[in-house]
């Protein structure tokens, strides 16, 4: 098989060859997002239709099991429901009536489409509506699919939080503007952009909110930024209902999150005074924060496999901000539009590969050997063992890494295994 | 549908990888969705291998359904036959492409490589992990030593005089709860009995080792949930014994030599006279005698329960109050050992359910799995570890086997160490007031202070519990806090249930201590 490479319209940020893989792929299917979603949205449940692969994989990436009873669980399609022996549907409002039982403080509740109930075209969009009606005193109930043959690992995210646009309220005064912060954050990074954004005069909302009730309202008013590079479906569900996106570059370093905030204050018009008031302290701590890991990754090469598709932004970021060498920036889907900024500022001679063909891909990553290799937890040990060392790239989604005050907290999570390998002597 | 939060086993496929993966040279192409790759980590972060399992996936999307599928599934075969130049592959489904009915089988042999290729259906909506171990390496088996079968009938030709008697080791695979120490152990137990291992499988074995199974005297089932069914043929088809009996427990190690001697026609003496296990002289000495009686839950995959049970009530003491496991398949045999304990074995994969059992009898020890360990952490109750499913602190980077006279050693640190040492529980107990003790305070062998918070979260929820029977004087709830927080729950309930039997309104110190003696055992 012979991967194309050809350059991608002349927009900006797409006139660069990017080389396209339709191989066997190593990367999460979009369920996976749950284990952060459920966590962020604390009075909503996830309810997995699908099987037990599917109930495994939410379980093994959580990683270690969660102690707390958690807010997601899976019914698990059995051979008699495939049989036809059970309704399907019946099953599903008995699971969930036996789910509300134990769960009554739940205010929100997920049905969660899989590769199975795909395949087999359960209609959740269906179900929900159903049980929506029925339930509505008690529990919301929306679908999205989460399934691995439509959504990458945190395109799940985007599914999710696209079902939830169509369940905000219109924004009643049409003429008031707002700003939209759109994609979960970690509790302490959506407080410090709240703070920013508050500081120069700017209305804020956030999606998704800490509890379903606070949904934001929306309408032609609202303004957007993405917080994440992957929520395309849910940008476009936003427009649908009027708002407007403002294009930025994501919000990682010190340059990004300052274009990013940026963004927000030229369309609010905040006088550049203001903006630097306002953002001037903690520039300068992000700048101090990135400064500190500047010689252990200065120089430094890096590869990325496909994953989080926060590659591009990343990569940016470190080679811009840290003076890393990236020689292959690869994402498992790369939104064009919405990284034409971060496209734009990454040098034109890094590689940059869309999709996967997992074998050929870990030929290139040996034969470049670079001195730090972002991928999943699948692929992380095999490579140390061959000598190479790794940053697993879940953490880089698990962990507050957006804005000012956790850029350095990011450089750091690139520079700490370069840094342990030089101090061990074992 | 089966609401399911945590789940004991994964998906049939997850334990053809076991298998797989813990072959030399054998390749597992599977059709599968991407997201099915996070089965990958399992092995790399929770076994820290150094290596990919030897798997490929399909990873199909919704754009290739109803189109090229099955193309894209003869394309990885080719593919991955090229690159990783296997000796055997296996192929098969995983639940989403099951459903598709693509016949990986039909494509494999339409394929004609030049090497073993063997076809394992699993069915992923009524069967789970340790079956699909089971069945892959049956099928393995199979395939790869069926050619060298004798006709039918033919009898086995005597061992050469002067050759030592060999065996074949069969069940520990990838991912295997302590798997790689128990083959240690085992092997040089067999050693000191005279015996050869011929082959270790599906654990560290060739294609060309699983060929050659039908040679050894005799094969040691070590985890009948996995090696169970290629025992059984093996023994059909090349009239090879199987020893059945694990060793796990001093006991149960002596029954094992004892068989292997008898089938290998060896002289056991020499095996049982080594000293072996400190097991026996540690449970005599006296300060053992606190383990007398304490109750004990026991839940996790048919062997180690019914391992369990055994070493509990016969090797320590310990009284089993509960016992169960979600090994369907070998149910038959914990309903029978709970049935000479006078219990009821609990059978299910339901985690919930062991939780509530768990809740329901208050053990003082809780034997179990990763999830009945948070479930005993949640309720304050000390718990070990004895079956799968895995967690990365299964695999220690010191030996600790759980068979022979080792594991039974390892088995007793593991076990006794989070109970309550002897003299410290009694001055525990004897002295709440002391103001260093603090109220709920754990002896410092136990210095978690999680699991002190977690038992005192227990006992204070317990405490804040709606009173509608009987209330309790000042003097008794005070008497009632000098006992220890472990037991005061149990206490507090047993009181209460005793004054509402006999109409007392308000409990008192004497009361408190009428209903100790009536309760007491
Ligand atoms: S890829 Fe599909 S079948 Fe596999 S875990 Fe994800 S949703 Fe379930």
């Amino acid at each position: 098989m012979n991967a194309p490479v050809f350059p991608v319209g002349n927009e900006k940020g797409c006139d660069r060859p990017i080389l396209q893989e339709r191989g066997q792929r190593e990367v999460f299917c979009g369920l996976t997002s749950i284990v952060w979603l459920h966590r962020k949205i604390q009075d909503a449940f996830f309810l997995v239709i699908g099987s037990r692969t599917c109930a495994h994989l939410i379980q093994s990436a959580a990683g270690v099991m969660i102690f707390a009873e958690p807010r997601f669980a899976t019914a698990v399609i059995e051979e008699r429901d495939l049989a036809g022996r059970a309704d399907l549907h019946d099953e599903l409002d008995s699971v969930v009536g036996r789910l509300l039982e134990r769960r009554p403080d739940i205010k929100l509740l997920f049905l969660v489409g899989s590769c199975p109930s795909e395949v087999i075209k359960l209609d959740l969009g269906r179900a929900a509506s159903r049980l929506d009606a029925k339930l509505r005193e008690r529990v919301r109930v929306l679908a999205y699919s989460g399934s691995g043959i439509e959504t990458t690992f945190t395109q799940g995210e985007d599914a999710c939080l696209s079902a939830l646009v169509a369940e905000m309220p219109r924004m009643a005064d049409e003429k008031g503007a707002r700003l939209l912060v759109v994609g979960s954050l970690a509790d302490v990074v959506e407080d410090r952009f709240r703070v920013l954004l508050e500081g120069m005069g700017i209305p804020v909302d956030f999606l998704p909110p800490r509890l379903s009730r606070d949904l934001p309202p929306v309408g032609p008013g609202t303004r957007f930024l993405l917080a994440q590079p992957f929520l395309g479906e849910t940008a476009r569900a936003l427009e649908e209902r009027g708002a407007k996106h403002l294009p930025a570059p994501f919000p990682f370093g010190e340059e990004g999150t300052t274009a990013w905030l940026g963004a927000a204050a030229r369309s609010f018009d905040v006088p550049q005074a203001r903006f630097e008031d306002v953002t001037a302290p903690a520039r300068a701590r992000a700048r101090a924060g990135i400064a500190r890991h500047r010689a252990a990754l200065e120089g430094k090469s890096i590869f990325f496999f496909p994953d989080s598709q926060l590659e591009v932004p990343l990569a940016r970021f470190l080679s811009r901000e840290l003076g890393m060498k990236p020689v292959e920036v690869g994402t498992p889907y790369l939104h064009r539009k919405h990284l034409a900024d971060d496209l734009d500022l990454l040098a034109s001679d890094i590689l940059v590969s869309e999709g996967q063909d997992v074998d050929r891909q870990l030929d290139r990553c040996r034969s470049a050997a670079p001195d730090l290799v972002v991928c999943g937890l699948g692929l992380a040990n095999p490579l140390e063992a061959e000598g190479l060392t790794t940053k697993w790239s879940i953490e880089l989604v698990f962990s507050p890494v957006h804005g000012y005050e956790h850029a350095g907290d990011l450089a750091e999570l690139f520079a700490r295994p370069l840094g342990r390998r030089g101090r061990l002597r074992v | 549908m089966q609401l399911t939060v945590w789940t004991y086993e994964g998906p049939p496929h997850v334990g053809a990888m076991r298998v797989c993966t813990g072959l030399e040279d054998v390749h597992y192409v599977l059709h599968a969705p991407q997201g099915d790759t996070y089965a990958d980590l399992l092995f790399t972060m929770i076994e820290r291998r150094d290596r990919r399992p030897p798997v490929t996936y399909t990873t199909f999307q919704a754009r290739d359904l109803g189109r090229d599928t099955a193309d894209i599934f003869r394309a990885a075969l080719l593919d991955a036959y090229d690159r990783f130049k296997p000796a055997a592959m296996v192929v098969g489904a995983s639940c989403t492409a099951e459903l598709l009915q693509d016949d990986p089988a039909g494509l494999a042999a339409a394929a004609a490589l030049p090497i073993p290729v063997c076809p394992v259906e699993l069915p992923s909506y009524s069967k789970k992990e340790n079956w699909g171990a089971a069945e892959t390496f049956y099928r393995l088996v199979r395939t790869l030593a069926g050619p060298h079968a004798p006709a039918p009938g033919t009898p086995r030709p005597a061992r050469a005089a002067g050759v030592r008697p060999s065996c074949n080791i069969l069940g520990p695979t990838a991912l295997g709860f302590r798997h790689r120490d128990d083959v240690i152990e085992v092997t040089r137990l067999l050693d000191l009995l005279g015996v050869d291992v011929a082959v270790t499988a599906p654990s560290g074995a060739s294609a060309a080792d699983l060929a050659r199974l039908g040679a050894a005297d005799f094969n040691v089932v070590l985890y009948p949930e996995i090696a169970g069914s290629a025992a059984q043929w093996l023994e059909r088809t090349f009239g090879q014994p199987a020893v059945r009996t694990v060793p796990i427990g001093v006991g149960a190690t002596r029954d094992f030599i004892a068989e292997v001697a008898r089938v290998a026609g060896v002289d056991a003496s020499a095996a049982l006279a080594e000293a072996g296990s400190r097991l026996p002289w540690y449970s005599r000495s006296v300060d053992s005698t606190y383990l007398t009686g304490k109750r004990v839950f026991i839940f996790g995959d048919a062997t180690h329960v019914l391992a369990a049970a055994r070493i509990a009530e016969e090797e320590l003491g310990f009284s089993v109050c509960g016992i169960g496991t979600y090994s369907r398949e070998f149910a038959r045999d914990v309903r029978a050992c709970a049935e000479r304990l006078g219990l009821e074995a609990l059978i299910t994969d339901d985690y919930l359910e062991v939780e509530a059992a768990i809740a329901a009898l208050r053990p003082e020890l809780v034997l179990g799995t990763q999830m009945e360990r948070h479930v005993a952490k949640r309720l304050g109750v000390p718990c070990s570890v004895i079956s799968a499913p895995v967690h990365v602190q299964d695999f220690p980077a010191r030996h600790s086997p759980q068979c022979g006279f080792e594991g039974a050693n390892v088995i007793f640190d593991a076990w006794v160490h989070p109970l309550m040492m002897g003299l410290e529980e009694h001055l525990l107990g004897m002295f709440r007031d002391d103001f260093e003790f603090k109220n709920g305070a754990a002896p410092s062998h136990l210095g978690h202070a999680p699991e002190a918070q977690g038992a005192r979260a227990a006992e204070t929820a317990e405490t804040a519990a709606p009173q509608t029977g009987p209330s309790w004087s000042e003097d008794a709830e005070k008497e009632l806090r000098k006992i220890p927080f472990f037991v005061r729950g149990k206490a507090r309930r047993n009181t209460e249930a005793f004054a509402s039997e006999r109409s007392i309104p308000v409990i008192t110190v004497e009361a408190l201590y009428d209903a100790k003696a009536h309760f007491g055992r």
